[in-house]
């Protein structure tokens, strides 16, 4: 077991734990978000999920990732979603129509989706190894905070607002788009 | 990956212990003294009265009295609540509270974990706590608790945005989003070239601190922004069917948060931990005093919550969502620009 452990210089014991651990929480409660029949306890299983990935994110040393994720994620969207479903109806208990005659439709989409990323994702990253030893900080230096990993952070922005600027600035242009037409929608005069 | 705690090598789990261990008792000792200092004392003397005097010298001991009381109390909850979300409501606001605390530094090694994205951290897991609100005010079958839960989702996400926008000026002025670090730029800092008391963000970032403090009170749901437990209008909203431990641990968040946030605010705009780095103190003096100038910055900022909070009479609900998006967003926005322009230009 050691010597299989040994042969990989960057697989990290208690982060493949930590995922292991986390990922049976993350199917289990995202099966209950689909087949709980109290559609306010779907919105908290989703927070389940949601919090999952952004440990996981973190597992992968994306730090900023997660703290996004924390914020729009569970923060903002899914508090939207409990405050949009408070708004109109709250029905304490069980509802007997949050489900519909689509169930196999949305299995196969499910599995292609899960294919289609899975593919695109082992195609392009299959290879790559984290280099969990780099994660240690530097050590502090007497009258210097150093080793505050807020390099990562500029390597990031760096990336965004260079390589990928097209695709950012087309976000950005997209989720506009979006609240025009949400705006436009909601006011009718 | 050991770490040395006062000449002791220890290993990587007993360090995290002692520095669980420390930052709760921290947090406790400074929520217990802000609600003696301000809520007992403070308010009792703008109203001229005493407040609590029996307890232990000058009631010293009447929280302990307030605690002992709510902890014997029956846990009572509605016929219709749904039990579970109920008892975890109480819980989630309590982590995202003490989640805050991790990356707030005391000092130059007083910090339970220094992370790259600090102040980022602190702003997403305060934004969990409108999650346990939403749940309390829905699982409590109560329509007084539910409109206080909608009252505060709307208000917490409305004066979350001001917040984030506030603290990017300061992010941009020291250029680091980690809590130590801004720290330090504040430290070494300069005005004009005077090195003699660093180069504090208030002066430079007043503005950002006038609307940062400003989405805190409303973050925290104090007057004049407290609409979601107006007891005037909806008896306590989302904690009216809350008693006993459960109400307890609603109390003590909403006085751990309000110390929580003031040490983040002390931090980004007051210097922090740090005397200015000109006097030359070493790094273990500073391990020392640290901890006593924060401690002091945040309870004196949590004052001025207080005192806002005892002042002010309650805004309306439209009044309240005008300011935070039709003043004080454009405002921290504009701060945002100017700051990005004279970083570049100096």
């Amino acid at each position: 077991m050691s010597a299989l452990f040994a042969a990989e210089t960057t697989f990290d014991v208690p982060a493949n734990v930590a995922f292991g651990i986390l990922a049976v929480l993350m199917v289990v409660a995202a099966i209950r978000v689909v087949t709980t029949r109290n559609v306010v306890h779907a919105a908290l299983w989703l927070v389940v999920v949601l919090g999952g990935n952004a440990v996981v994110y973190l597992i992968l040393q994306a730090e900023f990732l997660a703290m996004t994720q924390l914020l729009v994620y569970i923060g903002a969207i899914v508090v939207l979603f409990l405050f949009g479903i408070m708004l109109t109806r709250a029905p304490l208990g069980e509802s007997d129509d949050l489900d519909n005659s689509q169930r196999i439709l949305g299995a196969v989409v499910g599995v292609l989706l899960l294919g289609v990323i899975g593919y695109a994702v082992a195609r392009t990253w299959g290879t790559d190894r984290l280099d969990f030893a780099a994660y240690e900080l530097p050590p502090r230096i007497e009258g210097v905070v150093s080793g505050s990993g807020n390099g990562r952070t500029q390597a990031l922005a760096n990336t965004i607002f260079s390589d990928y600027l097209i695709p950012f600035e087309v976000i950005s242009v997209l989720l506009t788009g979006a609240l025009v037409g949400a705006i436009v929608l909601a006011r009718r005069d | 990956m050991t770490r040395a705690l006062l000449g002791v090598e220890l290993a990587y789990w007993q360090s995290t212990l002692v520095r669980v261990l420390a930052g709760l008792v921290a947090v406790l000792l400074l929520t217990g003294g802000v609600v003696y200092l301000y809520l007992f004392k403070f308010v009792s003397f703008m109203q001229s009265r005493l407040g609590p005097m029996e307890a232990g010298p000058y009631g010293s001991l009447q929280l302990l009295a307030e605690v002992g009381k709510w902890l014997q109390k029956e846990d009572i909850h509605t016929e219709d609540s749904d039990r579970t979300i109920f008892g975890l409501a109480p819980a989630v606001v309590l982590s995202s509270t003490f989640l805050m605390f991790v990356v707030i530094p005391a000092g130059p090694d007083l910090v339970i974990a220094n992370l790259g994205t600090g102040i980022y951290y602190v702003l997403a897991v305060s934004s969990l706590s409108v999650l346990g609100i939403l749940m309390a005010g829905w699982a409590s079958a109560n329509k007084y608790a539910l409109m206080g839960a909608l009252r505060a989702g709307g208000q917490l996400i409305a004066y979350e945005l001001p917040m984030v926008l506030a603290v990017l000026g300061v992010v941009i002025a020291a250029g680091s989003l980690n809590l130590q670090d801004i720290v330090l730029a504040q430290s070494n800092g300069a005005i004009f070239g005077f090195t003699g008391i660093g180069n504090p963000f208030i002066l430079t970032q007043f503005v950002a601190f006038a609307v940062f403090m400003i989405a805190v009170q409303a973050e925290l749901t104090q007057t004049p922004f407290d609409m979601p437990i107006a007891e005037s209008e909806l008896v306590a909203g989302y904690q009216v069917e809350y008693s006993g431990i459960r109400f307890l641990v609603y109390f003590i968040s909403e006085f751990a948060t309000a110390v929580a946030f003031a040490a983040v605010a002390s931090t980004l705009f007051l210097g922090g931990w740090a005397l200015p780095a000109s006097w030359g103190l070493s790094d273990g003096v500073m391990n020392v005093v640290g901890p006593i100038m924060i401690a002091t910055k945040a309870v004196l900022l949590v004052g001025v919550v207080f005192w806002t909070r005892f002042s002010f009479p309650r805004f309306r609900e439209d009044q309240l969502q005008r300011l935070a998006w039709k003043v004080l967003i454009p405002i921290a926005l504009a701060n945002i620009l100017l700051t990005a322009v004279f970083k570049v230009a100096f």
